[in-house]
Protein backbone atom coordinates (compact mmCIF):
# COMPACT_ATOMS: atom_id res chain seq x y z
CA UNK A 1 0.00 0.00 0.00
CA UNK A 2 3.02 2.38 0.88
CA UNK A 3 4.59 1.06 -2.01
CA UNK A 4 1.55 2.40 -3.98
CA UNK A 5 1.17 5.70 -2.68
CA UNK A 6 4.86 6.53 -2.98
CA UNK A 7 4.77 5.07 -6.93
CA UNK A 8 1.71 7.01 -7.07
CA UNK A 9 2.93 10.77 -5.38
CA UNK A 10 6.11 10.11 -7.75
CA UNK A 11 3.69 9.50 -10.49
CA UNK A 12 1.28 12.69 -9.82
CA UNK A 13 5.20 14.84 -9.59
CA UNK A 14 6.52 13.10 -12.83
CA UNK A 15 2.68 14.32 -14.33
CA UNK A 16 2.65 17.72 -13.19
CA UNK A 17 5.99 18.42 -14.87
CA UNK A 18 4.58 17.09 -18.44
CA UNK A 19 1.36 19.31 -17.49
CA UNK A 20 3.67 22.33 -17.55
CA UNK A 21 5.04 21.14 -20.75
CA UNK A 22 1.53 20.35 -22.18
CA UNK A 23 -0.06 23.63 -21.55
CA UNK A 24 2.43 25.41 -23.63
CA UNK A 25 2.14 23.05 -26.53
CA UNK A 26 -1.27 23.51 -26.21
CA UNK A 27 -1.53 27.16 -25.58
CA UNK A 28 0.38 27.78 -28.49
CA UNK A 29 -1.90 25.05 -30.49
CA UNK A 30 -5.04 27.05 -29.57
CA UNK A 31 -4.14 30.68 -30.52
CA UNK A 32 -1.10 30.46 -32.95
CA UNK A 33 -2.56 27.05 -34.26
CA UNK A 34 0.32 25.42 -34.90
CA UNK A 35 2.28 22.50 -33.25
CA UNK A 36 5.64 23.72 -31.55
CA UNK A 37 8.23 20.42 -31.63
CA UNK A 38 10.61 22.75 -30.76
CA UNK A 39 9.01 23.12 -27.41
CA UNK A 40 10.61 20.44 -25.86
CA UNK A 41 14.06 21.39 -26.66
CA UNK A 42 13.73 24.75 -25.02
CA UNK A 43 13.13 22.86 -21.39
CA UNK A 44 16.64 21.26 -22.42
CA UNK A 45 17.85 25.06 -23.32
CA UNK A 46 16.40 26.14 -19.53
CA UNK A 47 17.92 23.40 -18.06
CA UNK A 48 21.79 24.10 -19.36
CA UNK A 49 21.24 28.00 -18.31
CA UNK A 50 20.46 26.78 -14.86
CA UNK A 51 23.86 24.13 -15.24
CA UNK A 52 25.80 27.26 -16.57
CA UNK A 53 24.30 29.87 -14.14
CA UNK A 54 24.89 27.78 -11.03
CA UNK A 55 27.75 25.38 -12.03
CA UNK A 56 30.01 27.47 -13.89
CA UNK A 57 28.86 30.93 -13.20
CA UNK A 58 28.59 30.34 -9.25
CA UNK A 59 25.25 32.29 -9.27
CA UNK A 60 22.96 31.84 -6.45
CA UNK A 61 19.86 29.58 -7.11
CA UNK A 62 17.01 31.93 -7.72
CA UNK A 63 19.23 34.20 -9.75
CA UNK A 64 20.03 31.21 -11.71
CA UNK A 65 16.33 30.60 -12.48
CA UNK A 66 15.18 34.04 -13.12
CA UNK A 67 17.96 33.88 -15.81
CA UNK A 68 16.90 30.55 -17.20
CA UNK A 69 13.33 31.68 -16.94
CA UNK A 70 14.57 34.96 -19.32
CA UNK A 71 16.15 33.00 -21.50
CA UNK A 72 14.09 30.44 -22.36
CA UNK A 73 11.33 33.51 -22.93
CA UNK A 74 13.92 35.64 -25.13
CA UNK A 75 14.13 32.15 -27.36
CA UNK A 76 10.74 31.24 -27.49
CA UNK A 77 9.72 34.98 -28.40
CA UNK A 78 12.59 34.99 -31.02
CA UNK A 79 11.60 31.24 -32.18
CA UNK A 80 8.26 32.66 -33.12
CA UNK A 81 9.24 36.25 -34.82
CA UNK A 82 12.04 34.76 -36.89
CA UNK A 83 11.06 31.50 -37.86
CA UNK A 84 7.59 31.03 -37.74
CA UNK A 85 5.74 34.47 -38.03
CA UNK A 86 6.58 34.53 -41.47
CA UNK A 87 4.81 31.25 -42.24
CA UNK A 88 1.28 32.94 -40.55
CA UNK A 89 -0.30 32.10 -44.05
CA UNK A 90 1.85 29.10 -45.06
CA UNK A 91 0.28 25.42 -45.19
CA UNK A 92 0.35 23.69 -41.90
CA UNK A 93 3.05 21.27 -43.04
CA UNK A 94 5.64 23.66 -43.34
CA UNK A 95 5.38 25.25 -40.15
CA UNK A 96 5.18 21.45 -38.75
CA UNK A 97 8.54 21.42 -40.84
CA UNK A 98 9.83 24.56 -39.87
CA UNK A 99 9.06 23.57 -36.53
CA UNK A 100 11.15 20.07 -36.77
CA UNK A 101 14.01 22.47 -38.47
CA UNK A 102 14.04 24.29 -34.97
CA UNK A 103 14.35 21.54 -32.69
CA UNK A 104 16.91 19.89 -34.57
CA UNK A 105 19.08 23.36 -34.42
CA UNK A 106 18.27 24.07 -30.95
CA UNK A 107 19.81 20.60 -29.90
CA UNK A 108 22.73 20.76 -32.79
CA UNK A 109 23.54 24.03 -30.95
CA UNK A 110 23.17 22.86 -27.78
CA UNK A 111 25.90 19.78 -28.95
CA UNK A 112 28.10 22.21 -30.24
CA UNK A 113 28.35 24.33 -26.88
CA UNK A 114 28.16 21.83 -24.17
CA UNK A 115 29.02 18.18 -26.11
CA UNK A 116 27.39 15.00 -25.79
CA UNK A 117 28.26 14.21 -22.50
CA UNK A 118 25.43 14.35 -19.81
CA UNK A 119 25.54 17.06 -17.49
CA UNK A 120 24.92 17.09 -13.83
CA UNK A 121 22.19 19.24 -12.50
CA UNK A 122 23.07 20.94 -9.75
CA UNK A 123 20.78 20.29 -6.88
CA UNK A 124 19.30 23.55 -6.11
CA UNK A 125 16.48 22.40 -4.30
CA UNK A 126 17.12 21.54 -1.05
CA UNK A 127 14.33 20.10 1.11
CA UNK A 128 14.15 17.26 3.33
CA UNK A 129 11.92 14.09 2.58
CA UNK A 130 8.97 14.37 4.24
CA UNK A 131 7.33 11.37 6.72
CA UNK A 132 4.09 10.52 6.89
CA UNK A 133 3.98 7.56 9.37
CA UNK A 134 5.38 4.67 6.93
CA UNK A 135 5.47 6.88 3.67
CA UNK A 136 8.38 8.71 2.91
CA UNK A 137 7.69 12.00 0.50
CA UNK A 138 11.02 13.00 -1.28
CA UNK A 139 11.06 17.19 -0.74
CA UNK A 140 12.43 17.80 -4.67
CA UNK A 141 8.34 16.02 -5.24
CA UNK A 142 6.66 17.79 -2.76
CA UNK A 143 8.52 21.50 -3.72
CA UNK A 144 7.61 19.98 -7.60
CA UNK A 145 3.74 19.21 -7.18
CA UNK A 146 3.19 22.18 -4.85
CA UNK A 147 4.83 25.10 -7.10
CA UNK A 148 3.72 23.34 -10.41
CA UNK A 149 -0.36 23.35 -8.60
CA UNK A 150 0.36 26.90 -8.34
CA UNK A 151 1.37 27.88 -11.80
CA UNK A 152 -1.49 26.07 -13.24
CA UNK A 153 -4.16 27.67 -10.91
CA UNK A 154 -2.50 30.48 -11.68
CA UNK A 155 -2.73 30.09 -15.41
CA UNK A 156 -6.28 29.06 -15.23
CA UNK A 157 -7.32 32.28 -13.37
CA UNK A 158 -5.17 34.70 -15.86
CA UNK A 159 -6.63 32.79 -18.74
CA UNK A 160 -10.53 33.21 -17.94
CA UNK A 161 -10.38 36.47 -15.64
CA UNK A 162 -7.42 38.60 -17.22
CA UNK A 163 -7.97 41.23 -19.95
CA UNK A 164 -4.97 39.31 -21.86
CA UNK A 165 -6.45 35.49 -21.46
CA UNK A 166 -9.63 36.58 -22.50
CA UNK A 167 -7.90 37.97 -25.70
CA UNK A 168 -6.03 34.89 -25.64
CA UNK A 169 -8.94 32.94 -26.15
CA UNK A 170 -10.90 35.16 -28.48
CA UNK A 171 -7.81 34.80 -31.31
CA UNK A 172 -7.58 31.45 -30.69
CA UNK A 173 -11.55 31.07 -31.39
CA UNK A 174 -11.79 33.69 -33.99
CA UNK A 175 -8.47 35.68 -35.44
CA UNK A 176 -10.26 37.84 -37.79
CA UNK A 177 -13.27 38.44 -35.23
CA UNK A 178 -10.51 39.12 -32.40
CA UNK A 179 -8.58 41.90 -34.46
CA UNK A 180 -11.96 43.57 -35.23
CA UNK A 181 -12.06 43.66 -31.71
CA UNK A 182 -8.91 46.06 -31.28
CA UNK A 183 -6.77 42.84 -30.47
CA UNK A 184 -3.25 42.81 -31.94
CA UNK A 185 -3.21 39.33 -33.23
CA UNK A 186 0.67 39.27 -33.63
CA UNK A 187 1.12 40.51 -29.69
CA UNK A 188 -1.16 38.05 -28.42
CA UNK A 189 0.87 35.20 -30.00
CA UNK A 190 4.11 36.56 -28.88
CA UNK A 191 2.30 36.52 -25.25
CA UNK A 192 1.43 33.02 -25.72
CA UNK A 193 4.93 31.93 -26.78
CA UNK A 194 6.69 34.10 -24.25
CA UNK A 195 4.25 32.02 -21.45
CA UNK A 196 4.90 28.46 -22.92
CA UNK A 197 8.31 29.36 -22.64
CA UNK A 198 8.32 30.47 -19.38
CA UNK A 199 6.01 27.33 -18.05
CA UNK A 200 8.92 25.14 -20.48
CA UNK A 201 11.97 26.77 -18.12
CA UNK A 202 10.15 25.89 -14.59
CA UNK A 203 9.46 22.26 -16.59
CA UNK A 204 13.20 22.44 -17.45
CA UNK A 205 14.50 22.84 -13.88
CA UNK A 206 12.11 20.65 -12.14
CA UNK A 207 12.81 17.97 -15.05
CA UNK A 208 16.85 18.36 -14.52
CA UNK A 209 16.07 17.91 -10.41
CA UNK A 210 14.38 14.79 -10.81
CA UNK A 211 17.15 13.07 -12.98
CA UNK A 212 20.02 14.89 -12.16
CA UNK A 213 21.26 15.01 -16.05
CA UNK A 214 20.97 17.05 -18.41
CA UNK A 215 22.15 16.83 -22.29
CA UNK A 216 21.22 18.56 -25.88
CA UNK A 217 18.64 15.55 -26.47
CA UNK A 218 17.16 15.98 -23.09
CA UNK A 219 14.39 17.94 -24.42
CA UNK A 220 12.68 15.28 -26.84
CA UNK A 221 11.44 12.78 -24.82
CA UNK A 222 9.39 14.89 -22.20
CA UNK A 223 8.71 16.92 -25.16
CA UNK A 224 7.00 13.93 -27.32
CA UNK A 225 5.31 12.61 -23.68
CA UNK A 226 3.96 16.11 -22.99
CA UNK A 227 2.50 16.57 -26.66
CA UNK A 228 1.03 13.32 -26.24
CA UNK A 229 -0.26 14.54 -22.96
CA UNK A 230 -1.90 17.92 -25.02
CA UNK A 231 -3.67 15.44 -27.44
CA UNK A 232 -4.73 12.69 -24.68
CA UNK A 233 -6.53 15.38 -22.49
CA UNK A 234 -7.77 17.62 -25.75
CA UNK A 235 -5.02 19.95 -27.97
CA UNK A 236 -6.48 23.34 -27.44
CA UNK A 237 -7.58 22.79 -24.19
CA UNK A 238 -5.61 24.13 -20.89
CA UNK A 239 -7.43 21.84 -18.46
CA UNK A 240 -6.95 19.13 -20.65
CA UNK A 241 -3.41 19.86 -21.09
CA UNK A 242 -2.86 19.76 -17.09
CA UNK A 243 -4.95 16.72 -16.55
CA UNK A 244 -3.65 14.55 -19.33
CA UNK A 245 0.21 15.82 -18.14
CA UNK A 246 -0.68 14.31 -14.64
CA UNK A 247 -2.49 11.04 -15.78
CA UNK A 248 0.42 10.77 -18.39
CA UNK A 249 2.58 10.83 -15.52
CA UNK A 250 0.61 8.46 -13.18
CA UNK A 251 0.19 5.72 -15.57
CA UNK A 252 3.78 5.85 -16.80
CA UNK A 253 4.50 5.51 -13.04
CA UNK A 254 2.67 2.76 -12.32
CA UNK A 255 3.28 0.69 -15.60
CA UNK A 256 7.37 1.05 -14.49
CA UNK A 257 6.70 -0.03 -10.82
CA UNK A 258 4.34 -3.06 -11.71
CA UNK A 259 4.44 -3.94 -15.00
CA UNK A 260 7.66 -3.44 -16.59
CA UNK A 261 10.39 -0.52 -16.86
CA UNK A 262 10.83 -1.14 -20.50
CA UNK A 263 7.74 -1.43 -21.93
CA UNK A 264 6.18 1.49 -19.83
CA UNK A 265 6.43 3.91 -22.46
CA UNK A 266 4.30 1.85 -24.64
CA UNK A 267 2.02 1.59 -22.28
CA UNK A 268 1.69 5.45 -21.72
CA UNK A 269 1.00 5.44 -26.36
CA UNK A 270 -1.39 2.38 -25.80
CA UNK A 271 -3.42 4.17 -23.38
CA UNK A 272 -3.17 7.73 -25.55
CA UNK A 273 -4.67 4.95 -28.57
CA UNK A 274 -7.63 3.82 -26.64
CA UNK A 275 -8.92 7.16 -25.61
CA UNK A 276 -8.19 8.53 -28.87
CA UNK A 277 -10.58 5.58 -29.84
CA UNK A 278 -13.21 6.16 -27.70
CA UNK A 279 -12.88 9.54 -27.74
CA UNK A 280 -10.76 11.45 -30.50
CA UNK A 281 -11.34 14.86 -29.02
CA UNK A 282 -9.43 13.44 -26.16
CA UNK A 283 -10.92 13.82 -22.47
CA UNK A 284 -11.31 17.43 -22.16
CA UNK A 285 -11.09 18.35 -26.19
CA UNK A 286 -13.83 20.55 -27.04
CA UNK A 287 -16.55 19.51 -29.73
CA UNK A 288 -17.71 22.62 -31.92
CA UNK A 289 -21.00 23.57 -31.25
CA UNK A 290 -21.80 25.99 -33.87
CA UNK A 291 -25.02 27.61 -34.37
CA UNK A 292 -26.26 29.05 -37.56
CA UNK B 1 -16.14 60.31 -42.67
CA UNK B 2 -14.69 57.19 -45.37
CA UNK B 3 -13.47 57.43 -49.00
CA UNK B 4 -12.68 54.60 -50.88
CA UNK B 5 -10.92 55.40 -53.92
CA UNK B 6 -10.75 52.99 -57.14
CA UNK B 7 -9.64 49.94 -55.08
CA UNK B 8 -8.52 46.66 -56.53
CA UNK B 9 -8.67 43.78 -54.34
CA UNK B 10 -7.55 40.28 -55.04
CA UNK B 11 -7.74 36.89 -53.45
CA UNK B 12 -4.53 34.95 -55.53
CA UNK B 13 -5.44 35.31 -59.18
CA UNK B 14 -9.15 36.08 -58.23
CA UNK B 15 -9.64 39.76 -59.34
CA UNK B 16 -12.81 40.30 -56.81
CA UNK B 17 -13.03 44.25 -57.00
CA UNK B 18 -12.10 45.82 -59.97
CA UNK B 19 -11.74 49.44 -59.06
CA UNK B 20 -14.54 50.29 -56.58
CA UNK B 21 -14.96 54.08 -55.33
CA UNK B 22 -17.54 55.35 -53.09
CA UNK B 23 -17.82 58.01 -49.87
CA UNK B 24 -19.65 57.91 -46.73
CA UNK B 25 -20.47 61.33 -44.98
CA UNK B 26 -21.10 61.73 -41.10
CA UNK B 27 -24.14 60.77 -40.28
CA UNK B 28 -25.25 58.92 -43.40
CA UNK B 29 -26.76 55.40 -43.43
CA UNK B 30 -25.15 54.32 -46.92
CA UNK B 31 -26.22 50.82 -48.16
CA UNK B 32 -23.98 48.81 -50.37
CA UNK B 33 -26.40 46.04 -51.95
CA UNK B 34 -25.83 43.01 -54.90
CA UNK B 35 -26.14 39.71 -55.39
CA UNK B 36 -24.05 37.22 -53.61
CA UNK B 37 -20.63 37.11 -54.83
CA UNK B 38 -20.79 40.64 -55.77
CA UNK B 39 -18.16 41.63 -53.46
CA UNK B 40 -19.68 43.23 -50.82
CA UNK B 41 -18.20 41.15 -48.04
CA UNK B 42 -14.69 41.73 -49.47
CA UNK B 43 -15.40 45.67 -49.79
CA UNK B 44 -15.52 45.81 -46.23
CA UNK B 45 -12.70 43.30 -45.16
CA UNK B 46 -10.88 45.85 -47.07
CA UNK B 47 -11.81 49.04 -45.46
CA UNK B 48 -11.28 47.29 -41.84
CA UNK B 49 -7.72 45.77 -42.87
CA UNK B 50 -8.45 42.37 -43.32
CA UNK B 51 -7.93 42.18 -46.26
CA UNK B 52 -5.37 44.53 -48.38
CA UNK B 53 -5.93 46.67 -51.99
CA UNK B 54 -3.67 45.93 -54.38
CA UNK B 55 -4.08 49.30 -55.29
CA UNK B 56 -6.25 52.21 -55.10
CA UNK B 57 -6.88 54.29 -51.43
CA UNK B 58 -9.04 54.04 -48.63
CA UNK B 59 -9.34 57.64 -46.04
CA UNK B 60 -11.26 57.34 -42.74
CA UNK B 61 -11.58 60.56 -40.67
CA UNK B 62 -9.46 62.16 -43.43
CA UNK B 63 -6.73 59.66 -43.13
CA UNK B 64 -4.86 57.20 -44.81
CA UNK B 65 -5.77 53.60 -43.88
CA UNK B 66 -5.38 51.25 -46.63
CA UNK B 67 -2.16 49.97 -44.85
CA UNK B 68 -2.70 50.15 -41.05
CA UNK B 69 -3.61 47.03 -39.69
CA UNK B 70 -7.36 46.07 -38.54
CA UNK B 71 -7.19 45.83 -34.83
CA UNK B 72 -5.16 49.81 -34.79
CA UNK B 73 -8.11 50.82 -36.53
CA UNK B 74 -10.96 49.93 -34.01
CA UNK B 75 -9.67 53.02 -31.58
CA UNK B 76 -10.10 55.17 -34.30
CA UNK B 77 -13.76 54.64 -34.62
CA UNK B 78 -14.32 51.87 -37.06
CA UNK B 79 -16.37 48.91 -36.12
CA UNK B 80 -17.33 46.20 -38.36
CA UNK B 81 -19.99 43.55 -37.93
CA UNK B 82 -18.78 40.28 -40.04
CA UNK B 83 -20.82 38.20 -42.33
CA UNK B 84 -22.27 35.56 -40.08
CA UNK B 85 -21.82 37.41 -36.86
CA UNK B 86 -18.56 35.60 -35.63
CA UNK B 87 -19.12 36.08 -32.09
CA UNK B 88 -16.78 34.11 -29.63
CA UNK B 89 -19.33 30.78 -29.72
CA UNK B 90 -16.98 29.38 -26.79
CA UNK B 91 -17.42 32.67 -24.67
CA UNK B 92 -19.81 33.72 -22.17
CA UNK B 93 -22.44 36.72 -23.52
CA UNK B 94 -21.04 38.95 -21.05
CA UNK B 95 -17.35 38.19 -22.36
CA UNK B 96 -17.57 38.68 -25.77
CA UNK B 97 -19.53 42.30 -24.79
CA UNK B 98 -16.22 42.77 -22.70
CA UNK B 99 -14.25 42.04 -26.36
CA UNK B 100 -16.24 44.72 -27.90
CA UNK B 101 -14.72 47.12 -25.43
CA UNK B 102 -11.26 45.54 -25.52
CA UNK B 103 -9.57 49.02 -26.32
CA UNK B 104 -10.93 51.38 -24.62
CA UNK B 105 -9.25 52.14 -21.22
CA UNK B 106 -12.39 53.97 -19.79
CA UNK B 107 -15.15 52.11 -17.66
CA UNK B 108 -17.37 50.25 -19.83
CA UNK B 109 -19.70 49.30 -17.30
CA UNK B 110 -22.41 51.55 -18.30
CA UNK B 111 -22.41 51.12 -22.07
CA UNK B 112 -22.90 47.10 -21.07
CA UNK B 113 -25.83 47.98 -19.18
CA UNK B 114 -26.86 50.41 -22.10
CA UNK B 115 -26.85 46.80 -24.25
CA UNK B 116 -28.87 45.00 -21.84
CA UNK B 117 -31.28 47.51 -21.78
CA UNK B 118 -31.56 47.39 -24.69
CA UNK B 119 -31.39 43.69 -25.17
CA UNK B 120 -32.76 42.22 -22.52
CA UNK B 121 -32.39 38.65 -24.13
CA UNK B 122 -28.93 39.05 -23.32
CA UNK B 123 -28.82 40.35 -19.85
CA UNK B 124 -31.10 37.05 -19.30
CA UNK B 125 -28.38 35.12 -21.17
CA UNK B 126 -25.30 36.92 -19.77
CA UNK B 127 -23.48 34.27 -18.13
CA UNK B 128 -24.34 31.45 -20.83
CA UNK B 129 -21.57 30.38 -23.17
CA UNK B 130 -22.90 32.62 -26.94
CA UNK B 131 -22.88 28.94 -28.79
CA UNK B 132 -26.28 28.41 -27.09
CA UNK B 133 -27.73 31.67 -28.12
CA UNK B 134 -30.13 31.57 -31.41
CA UNK B 135 -29.58 33.13 -34.60
CA UNK B 136 -31.64 36.17 -33.79
CA UNK B 137 -30.31 36.31 -30.44
CA UNK B 138 -26.62 36.02 -31.89
CA UNK B 139 -26.95 38.93 -34.07
CA UNK B 140 -28.02 41.30 -31.31
CA UNK B 141 -25.02 40.42 -29.47
CA UNK B 142 -22.52 40.85 -32.31
CA UNK B 143 -24.47 44.41 -33.12
CA UNK B 144 -24.11 45.35 -29.76
CA UNK B 145 -20.62 44.59 -29.00
CA UNK B 146 -19.34 46.44 -31.94
CA UNK B 147 -21.04 48.79 -30.67
CA UNK B 148 -18.87 48.64 -27.18
CA UNK B 149 -16.00 50.58 -28.67
CA UNK B 150 -18.34 53.19 -29.51
CA UNK B 151 -17.56 53.36 -32.98
CA UNK B 152 -17.78 56.75 -35.15
CA UNK B 153 -18.73 54.43 -38.29
CA UNK B 154 -20.45 51.17 -37.94
CA UNK B 155 -20.22 48.71 -40.82
CA UNK B 156 -22.79 45.70 -40.75
CA UNK B 157 -22.24 43.13 -42.91
CA UNK B 158 -25.72 41.19 -43.87
CA UNK B 159 -27.12 41.80 -40.53
CA UNK B 160 -30.34 40.32 -41.67
CA UNK B 161 -28.95 36.84 -42.75
CA UNK B 162 -30.92 34.07 -42.05
CA UNK B 163 -33.42 35.46 -39.36
CA UNK B 164 -37.07 35.30 -39.91
CA UNK B 165 -38.96 38.13 -40.54
CA UNK B 166 -40.33 39.48 -37.07
CA UNK B 167 -36.27 39.51 -36.08
CA UNK B 168 -34.97 40.95 -39.31
CA UNK B 169 -37.66 44.18 -38.76
CA UNK B 170 -36.11 44.52 -34.74
CA UNK B 171 -32.44 44.52 -36.62
CA UNK B 172 -33.14 47.12 -39.05
CA UNK B 173 -34.88 49.11 -35.96
CA UNK B 174 -31.72 48.53 -34.54
CA UNK B 175 -29.75 49.73 -37.42
CA UNK B 176 -32.56 52.88 -37.18
CA UNK B 177 -31.56 53.42 -33.07
CA UNK B 178 -27.59 53.15 -33.33
CA UNK B 179 -28.25 55.87 -36.60
CA UNK B 180 -30.29 58.20 -34.05
CA UNK B 181 -27.50 58.03 -31.54
CA UNK B 182 -25.41 59.52 -34.06
CA UNK B 183 -23.52 56.61 -35.30
CA UNK B 184 -22.53 56.61 -39.59
CA UNK B 185 -23.40 53.45 -40.77
CA UNK B 186 -22.40 51.20 -43.83
CA UNK B 187 -24.79 48.60 -44.36
CA UNK B 188 -24.53 45.62 -46.57
CA UNK B 189 -27.14 43.95 -47.78
CA UNK B 190 -28.75 40.76 -50.14
CA UNK B 191 -32.57 41.87 -48.77
CA UNK B 192 -32.09 45.31 -51.12
CA UNK B 193 -35.81 46.69 -50.01
CA UNK B 194 -35.35 46.48 -46.69
CA UNK B 195 -31.67 48.33 -46.86
CA UNK B 196 -33.40 50.99 -49.48
CA UNK B 197 -36.10 51.47 -47.27
CA UNK B 198 -33.75 52.51 -44.36
CA UNK B 199 -31.19 54.45 -46.54
CA UNK B 200 -29.96 57.73 -47.39
CA UNK B 201 -27.73 56.65 -50.19
CA UNK B 202 -27.12 53.42 -51.88
CA UNK B 203 -24.56 51.68 -54.26
CA UNK B 204 -25.49 48.81 -56.49
CA UNK B 205 -22.44 46.21 -56.53
CA UNK B 206 -21.90 44.05 -59.85
CA UNK B 207 -19.16 41.48 -60.23
CA UNK B 208 -16.72 43.41 -58.15
CA UNK B 209 -17.89 46.88 -60.50
CA UNK B 210 -20.40 49.67 -58.63
CA UNK B 211 -23.25 49.92 -61.24
CA UNK B 212 -25.62 52.31 -59.65
CA UNK B 213 -25.82 54.85 -57.20
CA UNK B 214 -28.26 57.28 -55.70
CA UNK B 215 -30.63 58.12 -52.79
CA UNK B 216 -32.37 55.13 -51.34
CA UNK B 217 -35.29 56.55 -53.33
CA UNK B 218 -33.91 57.08 -56.14
CA UNK B 219 -32.49 52.91 -56.61
CA UNK B 220 -35.60 51.75 -55.19
CA UNK B 221 -37.98 53.41 -57.79
CA UNK B 222 -35.40 52.40 -60.61
CA UNK B 223 -36.07 49.99 -62.95
CA UNK B 224 -33.43 48.21 -62.98
CA UNK B 225 -32.57 47.92 -59.53
CA UNK B 226 -36.32 46.64 -59.13
CA UNK B 227 -35.75 44.13 -61.56
CA UNK B 228 -32.40 42.51 -60.04
CA UNK B 229 -33.39 42.76 -56.56
CA UNK B 230 -36.79 43.80 -55.70
CA UNK B 231 -38.20 40.82 -57.77
CA UNK B 232 -40.02 43.16 -60.39
N1 LIG C 1 -11.39 33.71 -49.27
C1 LIG C 1 -11.65 33.79 -50.59
N2 LIG C 1 -10.83 33.18 -51.48
C2 LIG C 1 -11.08 33.26 -52.80
N3 LIG C 1 -12.11 33.90 -53.34
C3 LIG C 1 -12.96 34.53 -52.52
C4 LIG C 1 -12.79 34.49 -51.10
N4 LIG C 1 -13.78 35.20 -50.52
C5 LIG C 1 -14.54 35.65 -51.53
N5 LIG C 1 -14.06 35.24 -52.73
C6 LIG C 1 -14.63 35.56 -54.05
O1 LIG C 1 -14.71 36.96 -54.19
C7 LIG C 1 -15.94 37.33 -54.77
C8 LIG C 1 -16.66 38.30 -53.85
O2 LIG C 1 -17.04 37.62 -52.66
P1 LIG C 1 -17.76 38.35 -51.44
O3 LIG C 1 -17.07 39.61 -51.16
O4 LIG C 1 -17.86 37.37 -50.33
O5 LIG C 1 -19.20 38.63 -52.05
P2 LIG C 1 -20.54 39.06 -51.32
O6 LIG C 1 -20.23 39.44 -49.93
O7 LIG C 1 -21.07 40.19 -52.14
O8 LIG C 1 -21.45 37.85 -51.40
C9 LIG C 1 -16.71 36.05 -55.05
O9 LIG C 1 -16.51 35.72 -56.39
C10 LIG C 1 -16.06 35.05 -54.14
O10 LIG C 1 -16.13 33.77 -54.71
MG1 LIG D 1 -20.93 38.62 -48.25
Amino acid sequence: MMDFLSTLISGLSLGSIYALIALGYTMVYGIAKMLNFAHGDVIMVGAFAVITSVSMLGLSPVLSILISIVCCVVLGVSIERIAYKPLRKSPPLAVLITAIGVSYFLQSLALLIFGSTQHSFPKIINMPAIELGELTIRGNMLITLVITTAIMAGMSIFINKSKTGKAMRAVSEDRDAAELMGISVNRTITITFAIGSALAAVAGLFYGTTYGFIGPYTGSMPGIKAFVAAVFGGIGSMPGAMLGGILLGVIENLSKRYISTELSDAIVFAVLIIVLMVKPTGLLGKKINEKV
Amino acid sequence: MLKVDDIHVYYGQIHAIKGVSFEVHEGEIVALIGANGAGKSTILKTVSGLLRPKSGSISFLGENIHHTEAYKLVNRGLAHVPEGRRIFLQMTVRENLDMGAFTRKDDSEKDIDDVFRRFPRLKEREKQIAGTLSGGEQQMLAMGRAMMSKPKLLMLDEPSMGLAPILVEQIFDIVREFHAMGTTILLVEQNAGKALAVADRAYVLEQGRITLSGTGEELASSDAVKKAYLGG
